[in-house]
Protein backbone atom coordinates (compact mmCIF):
# COMPACT_ATOMS: atom_id res chain seq x y z
CA UNK A 1 0.00 0.00 0.00
CA UNK A 2 2.85 1.74 0.85
CA UNK A 3 4.51 1.43 -2.73
CA UNK A 4 1.13 1.89 -4.68
CA UNK A 5 0.93 5.58 -2.38
CA UNK A 6 4.64 6.80 -3.64
CA UNK A 7 4.67 5.52 -7.19
CA UNK A 8 1.26 6.37 -8.06
CA UNK A 9 -0.88 8.43 -5.98
CA UNK A 10 1.47 11.16 -4.65
CA UNK A 11 2.69 11.64 -8.63
CA UNK A 12 -0.45 11.47 -10.03
CA UNK A 13 -1.78 14.00 -7.56
CA UNK A 14 0.95 16.37 -8.24
CA UNK A 15 0.86 16.27 -12.41
CA UNK A 16 -2.99 17.01 -11.69
CA UNK A 17 -2.83 20.06 -10.06
CA UNK A 18 0.23 21.24 -12.12
CA UNK A 19 -1.93 20.68 -15.37
CA UNK A 20 -4.54 22.56 -13.50
CA UNK A 21 -2.13 25.53 -12.87
CA UNK A 22 -1.53 25.76 -16.50
CA UNK A 23 -4.77 25.11 -17.80
CA UNK A 24 -5.94 28.08 -15.62
CA UNK A 25 -3.26 30.10 -16.51
CA UNK A 26 -3.25 29.56 -20.02
CA UNK A 27 -6.96 29.96 -20.59
CA UNK A 28 -6.64 33.45 -18.55
CA UNK A 29 -3.98 34.12 -20.71
CA UNK A 30 -5.62 33.34 -23.78
CA UNK A 31 -8.55 35.60 -22.98
CA UNK A 32 -6.19 38.55 -23.01
CA UNK A 33 -4.44 37.14 -26.17
CA UNK A 34 -8.09 36.82 -27.97
CA UNK A 35 -8.32 40.83 -26.81
CA UNK A 36 -4.89 41.52 -27.69
CA UNK A 37 -5.74 40.19 -31.29
CA UNK A 38 -8.71 42.21 -31.67
CA UNK A 39 -6.75 45.45 -30.04
CA UNK A 40 -3.86 44.94 -32.96
CA UNK A 41 -6.52 44.53 -35.92
CA UNK A 42 -8.40 47.49 -34.94
CA UNK A 43 -5.59 49.98 -34.36
CA UNK A 44 -4.02 49.08 -38.15
CA UNK A 45 -7.30 49.82 -39.26
CA UNK A 46 -7.05 53.06 -37.07
CA UNK A 47 -10.71 51.60 -34.88
CA UNK A 48 -10.59 51.61 -31.15
CA UNK A 49 -11.39 48.20 -30.61
CA UNK A 50 -13.46 46.77 -27.82
CA UNK A 51 -13.19 49.56 -25.14
CA UNK A 52 -16.11 49.52 -23.50
CA UNK A 53 -16.30 46.20 -20.44
CA UNK A 54 -13.29 47.10 -18.03
CA UNK A 55 -10.38 49.63 -18.70
CA UNK A 56 -9.42 49.74 -21.90
CA UNK A 57 -11.67 47.14 -22.44
CA UNK A 58 -9.93 44.91 -20.69
CA UNK A 59 -12.30 42.52 -19.73
CA UNK A 60 -14.15 41.83 -23.11
CA UNK A 61 -13.28 38.34 -23.51
CA UNK A 62 -14.91 37.54 -19.95
CA UNK A 63 -18.04 39.33 -20.79
CA UNK A 64 -18.10 37.45 -24.19
CA UNK A 65 -17.82 33.98 -22.46
CA UNK A 66 -20.48 35.09 -20.20
CA UNK A 67 -22.86 35.63 -22.95
CA UNK A 68 -21.47 32.28 -24.84
CA UNK A 69 -22.21 30.48 -22.16
CA UNK A 70 -25.64 31.84 -21.12
CA UNK A 71 -27.02 31.48 -24.60
CA UNK A 72 -29.36 28.37 -25.52
CA UNK A 73 -27.44 26.12 -27.60
CA UNK A 74 -29.52 25.31 -30.90
CA UNK A 75 -28.45 21.74 -32.51
CA UNK A 76 -29.89 21.62 -36.08
CA UNK A 77 -32.70 19.02 -36.54
CA UNK A 78 -30.87 17.38 -39.64
CA UNK A 79 -27.43 17.03 -37.51
CA UNK A 80 -25.75 14.22 -36.47
CA UNK A 81 -26.55 14.83 -32.73
CA UNK A 82 -23.31 13.06 -31.06
CA UNK A 83 -20.59 13.97 -33.71
CA UNK A 84 -21.96 17.64 -34.05
CA UNK A 85 -21.21 18.19 -30.39
CA UNK A 86 -17.95 16.27 -30.27
CA UNK A 87 -16.04 18.44 -33.07
CA UNK A 88 -15.64 21.29 -30.63
CA UNK A 89 -14.81 19.19 -27.69
CA UNK A 90 -12.25 17.50 -30.01
CA UNK A 91 -10.84 20.99 -31.30
CA UNK A 92 -10.43 22.20 -27.56
CA UNK A 93 -9.21 19.04 -25.90
CA UNK A 94 -6.20 18.76 -28.18
CA UNK A 95 -5.02 22.00 -28.65
CA UNK A 96 -4.72 22.20 -25.05
CA UNK A 97 -3.26 18.43 -25.05
CA UNK A 98 -0.40 20.18 -26.92
CA UNK A 99 0.59 22.51 -24.10
CA UNK A 100 1.62 19.02 -21.57
CA UNK A 101 5.10 18.65 -23.38
CA UNK A 102 5.71 22.78 -23.95
CA UNK A 103 8.98 23.82 -21.94
CA UNK A 104 7.92 26.86 -20.38
CA UNK A 105 11.80 27.40 -18.56
CA UNK A 106 14.38 24.94 -17.74
CA UNK A 107 12.86 21.82 -16.47
CA UNK A 108 9.55 24.02 -16.25
CA UNK A 109 7.27 21.07 -18.25
CA UNK A 110 4.58 18.80 -17.65
CA UNK A 111 5.64 15.92 -19.66
CA UNK A 112 9.24 15.85 -20.26
CA UNK A 113 8.91 13.13 -22.86
CA UNK A 114 11.32 12.24 -25.51
CA UNK A 115 9.62 12.51 -28.50
CA UNK A 116 7.83 15.99 -27.63
CA UNK A 117 7.88 17.68 -31.39
CA UNK A 118 6.37 14.32 -32.58
CA UNK A 119 3.58 14.82 -29.90
CA UNK A 120 3.25 18.28 -31.33
CA UNK A 121 3.32 17.34 -34.61
CA UNK A 122 0.64 14.41 -34.12
CA UNK A 123 -1.96 17.19 -32.30
CA UNK A 124 -1.47 19.76 -34.56
CA UNK A 125 -2.54 17.40 -37.40
CA UNK A 126 -5.43 15.97 -34.89
CA UNK A 127 -6.91 19.37 -34.88
CA UNK A 128 -8.00 18.73 -38.72
CA UNK A 129 -10.96 16.13 -37.18
CA UNK A 130 -12.55 19.05 -35.07
CA UNK A 131 -13.61 20.88 -37.53
CA UNK A 132 -13.89 18.23 -40.75
CA UNK A 133 -16.06 16.36 -37.98
CA UNK A 134 -18.34 19.63 -37.33
CA UNK A 135 -18.70 20.36 -40.58
CA UNK A 136 -19.97 17.02 -41.41
CA UNK A 137 -22.32 16.82 -38.66
CA UNK A 138 -23.79 20.38 -39.12
CA UNK A 139 -25.49 18.82 -42.16
CA UNK A 140 -25.62 21.80 -44.44
CA UNK A 141 -23.78 23.06 -47.74
CA UNK A 142 -21.20 25.65 -46.55
CA UNK A 143 -20.34 24.12 -43.48
CA UNK A 144 -19.42 21.29 -45.22
CA UNK A 145 -17.43 22.38 -48.42
CA UNK A 146 -15.23 24.30 -45.72
CA UNK A 147 -14.58 21.28 -43.86
CA UNK A 148 -13.35 19.89 -46.57
CA UNK A 149 -11.16 22.63 -47.53
CA UNK A 150 -9.49 23.05 -43.71
CA UNK A 151 -8.78 19.55 -44.36
CA UNK A 152 -6.47 19.90 -47.38
CA UNK A 153 -5.26 22.71 -46.43
CA UNK A 154 -4.27 21.59 -42.86
CA UNK A 155 -2.85 18.29 -44.72
CA UNK A 156 -1.06 20.40 -47.34
CA UNK A 157 1.01 22.18 -44.97
CA UNK A 158 1.65 19.85 -42.69
CA UNK A 159 3.86 17.93 -44.87
CA UNK A 160 6.11 21.06 -44.52
CA UNK A 161 5.87 21.56 -41.22
CA UNK A 162 7.17 18.37 -41.18
CA UNK A 163 10.05 19.17 -43.04
CA UNK A 164 11.19 21.94 -41.05
CA UNK A 165 10.77 20.18 -38.09
CA UNK A 166 13.10 17.25 -39.63
CA UNK A 167 15.62 20.32 -40.35
CA UNK A 168 15.64 21.96 -36.88
CA UNK A 169 15.92 18.08 -35.32
CA UNK A 170 19.08 17.35 -37.46
CA UNK A 171 21.21 20.39 -35.90
CA UNK A 172 19.63 19.50 -32.74
CA UNK A 173 19.95 15.65 -32.41
CA UNK A 174 16.94 15.20 -29.88
CA UNK A 175 13.22 15.34 -30.83
CA UNK A 176 12.90 16.36 -27.00
CA UNK A 177 11.67 19.74 -26.76
CA UNK A 178 13.39 21.11 -23.60
CA UNK A 179 17.12 19.77 -25.81
CA UNK A 180 16.09 21.19 -28.84
CA UNK A 181 15.91 25.09 -26.27
CA UNK A 182 19.78 24.06 -25.07
CA UNK A 183 20.95 23.50 -27.78
CA UNK A 184 20.75 26.87 -29.13
CA UNK A 185 22.95 27.64 -26.17
CA UNK A 186 25.66 27.80 -28.81
CA UNK A 187 25.65 28.20 -32.36
CA UNK A 188 26.58 30.51 -34.86
CA UNK A 189 27.86 33.14 -32.62
CA UNK A 190 29.80 31.32 -30.11
CA UNK A 191 31.69 30.00 -32.92
CA UNK A 192 33.25 33.52 -33.99
CA UNK A 193 33.79 33.86 -30.79
CA UNK A 194 30.84 36.19 -29.04
CA UNK A 195 29.09 35.38 -25.74
CA UNK A 196 25.87 33.60 -25.83
CA UNK A 197 23.42 35.50 -27.68
CA UNK A 198 20.09 35.69 -30.07
CA UNK A 199 22.47 35.12 -33.06
CA UNK A 200 22.96 31.24 -31.70
CA UNK A 201 19.31 30.80 -32.17
CA UNK A 202 18.28 28.56 -35.11
CA UNK A 203 15.54 31.69 -36.84
CA UNK A 204 19.29 32.66 -38.30
CA UNK A 205 21.20 29.55 -39.67
CA UNK A 206 17.81 28.02 -40.66
CA UNK A 207 16.22 31.15 -41.82
CA UNK A 208 14.56 30.45 -44.51
CA UNK A 209 12.88 27.83 -42.47
CA UNK A 210 11.95 30.12 -39.89
CA UNK A 211 9.77 32.09 -42.30
CA UNK A 212 7.97 28.92 -44.09
CA UNK A 213 7.53 27.37 -40.91
CA UNK A 214 5.53 30.73 -39.64
CA UNK A 215 3.76 31.18 -43.04
CA UNK A 216 2.68 27.04 -42.36
CA UNK A 217 1.46 28.04 -38.87
CA UNK A 218 -0.72 30.51 -40.35
CA UNK A 219 -1.86 27.98 -42.58
CA UNK A 220 -2.23 24.99 -40.32
CA UNK A 221 -4.19 26.53 -37.90
CA UNK A 222 -6.68 28.56 -40.01
CA UNK A 223 -5.58 32.08 -39.62
CA UNK A 224 -5.62 35.05 -42.43
CA UNK A 225 -4.53 35.42 -45.02
CA UNK A 226 -5.32 31.69 -45.32
CA UNK A 227 -8.52 31.31 -43.53
CA UNK A 228 -10.02 29.86 -46.19
CA UNK A 229 -12.28 27.50 -44.01
CA UNK A 230 -14.02 30.35 -42.63
CA UNK A 231 -14.27 32.71 -45.56
CA UNK A 232 -17.47 35.02 -44.49
CA UNK A 233 -17.89 36.20 -48.19
CA UNK A 234 -17.96 33.13 -49.77
CA UNK A 235 -19.38 30.22 -46.77
CA UNK A 236 -20.91 32.30 -44.30
CA UNK A 237 -18.94 31.32 -41.19
CA UNK A 238 -17.46 27.94 -42.73
CA UNK A 239 -17.81 25.14 -40.60
CA UNK A 240 -19.04 27.05 -37.41
CA UNK A 241 -22.14 28.32 -39.15
CA UNK A 242 -24.28 25.69 -38.01
CA UNK A 243 -22.37 26.29 -34.22
CA UNK A 244 -23.47 28.49 -30.99
CA UNK A 245 -23.33 29.36 -27.89
CA UNK A 246 -21.18 27.21 -26.25
CA UNK A 247 -19.96 24.66 -28.74
CA UNK A 248 -19.34 28.05 -31.06
CA UNK A 249 -17.14 29.51 -27.78
CA UNK A 250 -15.27 26.05 -27.81
CA UNK A 251 -14.34 25.97 -30.88
CA UNK A 252 -12.85 29.69 -30.43
CA UNK A 253 -10.76 28.66 -27.53
CA UNK A 254 -9.66 25.84 -29.33
CA UNK A 255 -8.62 27.90 -32.19
CA UNK A 256 -6.73 30.78 -30.40
CA UNK A 257 -4.78 27.53 -28.11
CA UNK A 258 -3.78 26.47 -31.11
CA UNK A 259 -2.37 29.09 -32.22
CA UNK A 260 -0.94 30.13 -29.15
CA UNK A 261 0.83 26.45 -29.51
CA UNK A 262 2.41 27.76 -32.93
CA UNK A 263 3.65 30.61 -31.09
CA UNK A 264 5.44 28.89 -28.20
CA UNK A 265 6.29 25.81 -30.99
CA UNK A 266 7.96 29.03 -33.26
CA UNK A 267 9.58 29.85 -29.99
CA UNK A 268 11.24 26.84 -28.84
CA UNK A 269 12.10 25.91 -32.57
CA UNK A 270 13.88 28.97 -33.46
CA UNK A 271 13.61 31.57 -30.78
CA UNK A 272 15.53 29.70 -28.11
CA UNK A 273 12.39 29.05 -25.83
CA UNK A 274 13.19 30.65 -22.68
CA UNK A 275 17.57 31.72 -23.24
CA UNK A 276 17.82 35.22 -22.70
CA UNK A 277 18.39 37.26 -25.72
CA UNK A 278 22.22 38.24 -24.71
CA UNK A 279 24.44 35.74 -22.06
CA UNK A 280 25.12 38.52 -19.87
CA UNK A 281 23.95 40.12 -16.38
CA UNK A 282 20.97 42.36 -16.46
CA UNK A 283 19.68 39.68 -19.02
CA UNK A 284 20.03 36.59 -16.65
CA UNK A 285 18.81 37.97 -13.80
CA UNK A 286 15.39 37.69 -15.42
CA UNK A 287 13.42 34.29 -14.79
CA UNK A 288 12.97 32.41 -18.35
CA UNK A 289 10.02 31.83 -17.77
CA UNK A 290 9.29 36.05 -18.51
CA UNK A 291 11.59 35.61 -21.98
CA UNK A 292 9.61 32.57 -23.19
CA UNK A 293 5.94 34.64 -22.83
CA UNK A 294 7.47 37.80 -24.37
CA UNK A 295 8.95 35.72 -27.22
CA UNK A 296 5.97 33.81 -27.93
CA UNK A 297 3.48 37.17 -27.48
CA UNK A 298 6.28 38.93 -29.82
CA UNK A 299 5.51 35.88 -32.97
CA UNK A 300 1.46 36.30 -31.51
CA UNK A 301 1.98 40.12 -32.57
CA UNK A 302 3.22 39.14 -36.24
CA UNK A 303 -0.05 36.49 -36.49
CA UNK A 304 -1.70 39.72 -35.38
CA UNK A 305 -0.42 42.18 -37.72
CA UNK A 306 -0.29 39.43 -40.39
CA UNK A 307 -4.05 39.35 -39.67
CA UNK A 308 -4.70 42.57 -40.41
CA UNK A 309 -2.97 43.66 -43.20
CA UNK A 310 -2.55 40.37 -45.66
CA UNK A 311 -5.65 39.91 -47.75
CA UNK A 312 -6.97 36.31 -48.26
CA UNK A 313 -5.67 34.14 -50.76
CA UNK A 314 -7.38 32.02 -53.38
CA UNK A 315 -7.86 28.48 -52.89
CA UNK A 316 -5.68 27.41 -55.79
CA UNK A 317 -3.06 30.22 -54.73
CA UNK A 318 -2.55 28.25 -51.15
CA UNK A 319 -2.73 24.96 -52.65
CA UNK A 320 -0.21 26.25 -55.00
CA UNK A 321 2.03 28.03 -52.42
CA UNK A 322 2.04 24.72 -49.97
CA UNK A 323 3.13 22.12 -52.98
CA UNK A 324 4.51 24.08 -55.20
CA UNK A 325 7.07 26.58 -53.25
CA UNK A 326 6.90 25.01 -49.39
CA UNK A 327 7.41 21.26 -49.90
CA UNK A 328 10.50 21.75 -52.64
CA UNK A 329 11.99 24.45 -50.82
CA UNK A 330 11.46 23.05 -47.59
CA UNK A 331 12.80 19.42 -48.79
CA UNK A 332 15.69 20.88 -50.28
CA UNK A 333 16.87 22.68 -47.33
CA UNK A 334 17.06 19.51 -45.06
CA UNK A 335 19.46 18.23 -48.09
CA UNK A 336 21.37 21.01 -47.62
CA UNK A 337 21.24 21.30 -44.00
CA UNK A 338 22.20 17.73 -43.85
CA UNK A 339 25.58 17.93 -46.13
CA UNK A 340 26.60 21.28 -44.11
CA UNK A 341 26.62 19.41 -40.92
CA UNK A 342 27.96 15.74 -42.10
CA UNK A 343 30.78 17.96 -44.14
CA UNK A 344 31.55 20.63 -41.44
CA UNK A 345 31.26 17.72 -38.79
CA UNK A 346 28.68 19.73 -36.99
CA UNK A 347 26.41 17.05 -36.67
CA UNK A 348 25.56 16.09 -33.01
CA UNK B 1 2.07 -3.11 -12.46
CA UNK B 2 -1.45 -2.98 -11.54
CA UNK B 3 -1.60 -0.07 -13.54
CA UNK B 4 0.00 -0.78 -16.44
CA UNK B 5 -2.08 -3.90 -16.37
CA UNK B 6 -5.45 -1.56 -16.27
CA UNK B 7 -4.09 0.40 -18.93
CA UNK B 8 -3.66 -2.53 -21.11
CA UNK B 9 -7.13 -4.26 -20.81
CA UNK B 10 -8.52 -0.66 -21.29
CA UNK B 11 -6.41 0.23 -24.80
CA UNK B 12 -7.18 -3.17 -25.95
CA UNK B 13 -10.61 -3.71 -25.27
CA UNK B 14 -11.43 -0.73 -26.51
CA UNK B 15 -9.31 -0.98 -29.85
CA UNK B 16 -11.29 -4.08 -30.25
CA UNK B 17 -14.87 -2.53 -29.46
CA UNK B 18 -13.48 -0.15 -32.00
CA UNK B 19 -12.52 -2.59 -34.67
CA UNK B 20 -15.52 -4.66 -34.33
CA UNK B 21 -17.80 -1.25 -34.71
CA UNK B 22 -15.85 0.24 -37.88
CA UNK B 23 -17.53 -3.14 -39.84
CA UNK B 24 -21.12 -2.95 -37.73
CA UNK B 25 -21.89 0.45 -37.80
CA UNK B 26 -24.69 1.43 -40.58
CA UNK B 27 -22.79 4.79 -41.26
CA UNK B 28 -19.70 4.88 -42.79
CA UNK B 29 -18.64 7.93 -41.49
CA UNK B 30 -19.23 6.25 -38.03
CA UNK B 31 -17.10 3.35 -39.57
CA UNK B 32 -14.00 6.03 -40.29
CA UNK B 33 -14.37 7.57 -36.90
CA UNK B 34 -14.18 4.01 -34.96
CA UNK B 35 -10.95 3.03 -37.02
CA UNK B 36 -9.41 6.25 -35.46
CA UNK B 37 -10.40 5.15 -32.40
CA UNK B 38 -8.88 1.66 -32.87
CA UNK B 39 -5.33 3.69 -34.36
CA UNK B 40 -5.54 6.02 -31.84
CA UNK B 41 -5.76 2.75 -29.04
CA UNK B 42 -3.28 0.98 -30.68
CA UNK B 43 -0.95 3.65 -30.26
CA UNK B 44 -1.40 3.57 -26.78
CA UNK B 45 -0.54 -0.14 -26.82
CA UNK B 46 2.65 0.74 -28.47
CA UNK B 47 3.22 3.43 -25.57
CA UNK B 48 2.43 0.94 -22.88
CA UNK B 49 5.71 -1.58 -24.84
CA UNK B 50 7.69 1.69 -24.22
CA UNK B 51 7.71 2.28 -28.18
CA UNK B 52 7.31 5.74 -28.00
CA UNK B 53 8.34 6.57 -31.54
CA UNK B 54 5.92 4.17 -33.51
CA UNK B 55 3.07 5.49 -31.48
CA UNK B 56 3.66 8.70 -32.79
CA UNK B 57 3.95 7.94 -36.21
CA UNK B 58 0.76 6.01 -35.87
CA UNK B 59 -0.83 8.58 -34.68
CA UNK B 60 0.87 11.35 -37.44
CA UNK B 61 0.72 8.85 -40.36
CA UNK B 62 -2.58 7.11 -39.88
CA UNK B 63 -4.99 9.34 -38.29
CA UNK B 64 -4.11 11.95 -39.24
CA UNK B 65 -3.18 11.79 -42.92
CA UNK B 66 -4.57 8.68 -44.02
CA UNK B 67 -7.75 8.41 -42.45
CA UNK B 68 -8.37 11.92 -43.24
CA UNK B 69 -8.04 10.73 -46.73
CA UNK B 70 -10.38 7.87 -45.98
CA UNK B 71 -12.62 10.46 -44.23
CA UNK B 72 -12.72 12.92 -47.10
CA UNK B 73 -13.65 10.01 -49.78
CA UNK B 74 -16.10 8.48 -47.77
CA UNK B 75 -17.94 11.96 -46.54
CA UNK B 76 -17.73 12.89 -50.35
CA UNK B 77 -19.43 9.26 -51.26
CA UNK B 78 -23.18 8.87 -52.45
CA UNK B 79 -23.14 5.22 -52.25
CA UNK B 80 -26.83 3.74 -51.29
CA UNK B 81 -25.44 0.94 -48.77
CA UNK B 82 -28.45 -0.43 -48.22
CA UNK B 83 -28.52 -1.46 -51.78
CA UNK B 84 -24.57 -2.16 -51.63
CA UNK B 85 -24.82 -4.63 -48.36
CA UNK B 86 -27.89 -6.57 -50.25
CA UNK B 87 -25.37 -9.46 -51.74
CA UNK B 88 -23.55 -9.40 -48.81
CA UNK B 89 -23.15 -12.94 -48.01
CA UNK B 90 -21.92 -14.26 -51.27
CA UNK B 91 -18.65 -12.64 -50.13
CA UNK B 92 -18.38 -14.64 -47.48
CA UNK B 93 -16.50 -17.76 -49.19
CA UNK B 94 -13.69 -15.44 -50.39
CA UNK B 95 -13.32 -13.36 -47.63
CA UNK B 96 -13.59 -16.79 -44.85
CA UNK B 97 -11.02 -18.31 -46.75
CA UNK B 98 -8.60 -15.02 -46.72
CA UNK B 99 -9.54 -14.85 -42.66
CA UNK B 100 -8.34 -18.24 -42.39
CA UNK B 101 -5.04 -17.59 -43.61
CA UNK B 102 -4.60 -14.83 -41.84
CA UNK B 103 -5.25 -16.92 -39.00
CA UNK B 104 -3.50 -19.84 -39.89
CA UNK B 105 0.48 -17.22 -40.72
CA UNK B 106 -0.13 -15.26 -37.73
CA UNK B 107 -0.35 -18.71 -35.50
CA UNK B 108 2.65 -20.10 -37.45
CA UNK B 109 4.34 -16.54 -36.64
CA UNK B 110 3.57 -16.38 -32.97
CA UNK B 111 3.74 -20.21 -32.43
CA UNK B 112 8.06 -19.14 -32.22
CA UNK B 113 7.92 -17.80 -29.12
CA UNK B 114 6.78 -21.37 -28.06
CA UNK B 115 8.18 -23.70 -29.97
CA UNK B 116 11.30 -22.12 -31.04
CA UNK B 117 12.60 -19.40 -28.61
CA UNK B 118 16.16 -19.93 -29.05
CA UNK B 119 15.23 -18.90 -32.95
CA UNK B 120 13.23 -15.38 -31.66
CA UNK B 121 15.93 -14.47 -28.77
CA UNK B 122 18.54 -14.32 -31.61
CA UNK B 123 17.32 -12.17 -34.53
CA UNK B 124 19.81 -11.18 -37.46
CA UNK B 125 20.19 -7.93 -35.97
CA UNK B 126 19.84 -7.29 -32.45
CA UNK B 127 17.99 -4.29 -31.07
CA UNK B 128 19.92 -2.12 -28.66
CA UNK B 129 18.55 -2.61 -25.19
CA UNK B 130 16.16 0.37 -24.04
CA UNK B 131 18.64 1.92 -21.57
CA UNK B 132 21.47 2.33 -23.69
CA UNK B 133 19.43 4.00 -26.93
CA UNK B 134 16.07 6.12 -27.34
CA UNK B 135 14.12 3.85 -29.11
CA UNK B 136 14.21 6.57 -32.34
CA UNK B 137 17.38 5.91 -32.37
CA UNK B 138 16.94 2.42 -32.63
CA UNK B 139 14.83 1.97 -35.30
CA UNK B 140 16.94 4.92 -37.42
CA UNK B 141 19.60 2.47 -36.73
CA UNK B 142 17.88 -0.62 -38.30
CA UNK B 143 16.45 0.90 -40.69
CA UNK B 144 18.93 3.65 -41.99
CA UNK B 145 21.81 1.74 -41.33
CA UNK B 146 21.44 -2.21 -40.86
CA UNK B 147 18.39 -2.19 -43.86
CA UNK B 148 18.85 1.04 -45.83
CA UNK B 149 19.23 -0.71 -49.32
CA UNK B 150 15.82 -2.34 -48.39
CA UNK B 151 14.62 1.27 -47.38
CA UNK B 152 15.63 2.53 -50.84
CA UNK B 153 14.42 0.14 -52.55
CA UNK B 154 10.89 0.59 -50.92
CA UNK B 155 11.17 4.33 -51.21
CA UNK B 156 11.51 3.45 -55.08
CA UNK B 157 8.55 1.23 -55.12
CA UNK B 158 6.98 4.64 -53.59
CA UNK B 159 8.11 6.86 -56.12
CA UNK B 160 6.99 5.02 -59.48
CA UNK B 161 3.30 4.08 -57.37
CA UNK B 162 3.34 8.19 -57.14
CA UNK B 163 4.36 8.53 -60.60
CA UNK B 164 2.15 6.20 -61.74
CA UNK B 165 -0.68 7.43 -60.34
CA UNK B 166 0.02 11.18 -61.75
CA UNK B 167 0.70 10.32 -65.22
CA UNK B 168 -2.92 8.85 -64.49
CA UNK B 169 -4.69 11.81 -63.51
CA UNK B 170 -2.87 14.28 -65.69
CA UNK B 171 -4.63 15.72 -68.46
CA UNK B 172 -3.27 18.20 -70.78
CA UNK B 173 -6.62 19.93 -72.77
CA UNK B 174 -5.45 22.02 -75.31
CA UNK B 175 -7.76 25.09 -75.36
CA UNK B 176 -7.86 25.70 -71.28
CA UNK B 177 -5.81 28.41 -70.44
CA UNK B 178 -3.80 28.41 -67.49
CA UNK B 179 -2.43 30.61 -64.81
CA UNK B 180 1.49 31.50 -65.39
CA UNK B 181 2.32 32.97 -62.06
CA UNK B 182 5.33 34.43 -63.39
CA UNK B 183 3.58 36.87 -66.22
CA UNK B 184 1.31 38.07 -63.35
CA UNK B 185 4.41 38.92 -61.22
CA UNK B 186 6.17 40.34 -63.55
CA UNK B 187 3.52 43.03 -65.04
CA UNK B 188 5.14 46.33 -63.73
CA UNK B 189 3.60 48.67 -66.00
CA UNK B 190 0.26 47.97 -65.07
CA UNK B 191 0.59 47.66 -60.78
CA UNK B 192 1.82 51.14 -59.25
CA UNK B 193 2.30 51.49 -55.34
CA UNK B 194 1.05 54.67 -53.53
CA UNK B 195 2.36 55.71 -50.97
CA UNK B 196 -1.17 56.72 -48.97
CA UNK B 197 -0.67 59.32 -45.94
CA UNK B 198 -2.64 57.99 -42.72
CA UNK B 199 -7.12 60.03 -42.99
CA UNK B 200 -5.65 61.32 -46.40
CA UNK B 201 -6.63 58.72 -48.87
CA UNK B 202 -5.33 58.83 -52.98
Amino acid sequence: MDGFLHTYLIPGVIIVAQSLLLLVLLLISIAFILLADRKIWAAVQMRRGPNVVGPFGLLQSFADLLKFVLKEPIIPSGANKGIFLMAPLVTVTLALAGWAVIPFDAGWVIANINVGVLFLLAISSLGVYGTIMGGWASNSKYPFLSSLRAAAQMVSYEVSIGFVLVAVLLCVGSLNLSDIVLSQQTGLGTKVGLPGSFLDWYWLPLFPMFIIFFISALAETNRPPFDLAEAESELVAGFMSEYGSTPYMMFMLGEYAAICLMCALTTILFLGGWLPPINVAPFTWVPGIVWFALKALLVFFMFGMVKAFVPRYRYDQLMRLGWKVFLPISLGMVVVVAAVLQIMGWAP
Amino acid sequence: MILQALFFYLFSAITVASALMVIGSRNPVHSVLFLILAFFNAAGLFLLLGAEFLAMLLVVVYVGAVAVLFLFVVMMLDVDFVELRQGFLQYLPVGGLVGLVFLVELLLAFSGWVFAPELVSQPVTPIPPLATMTNTAAIGQVLYTHYIFFFQIAGFVLLVAMIGAIVLTLRHKPNVKRQVIADQVHRSQIVEIHTVEPGKGI
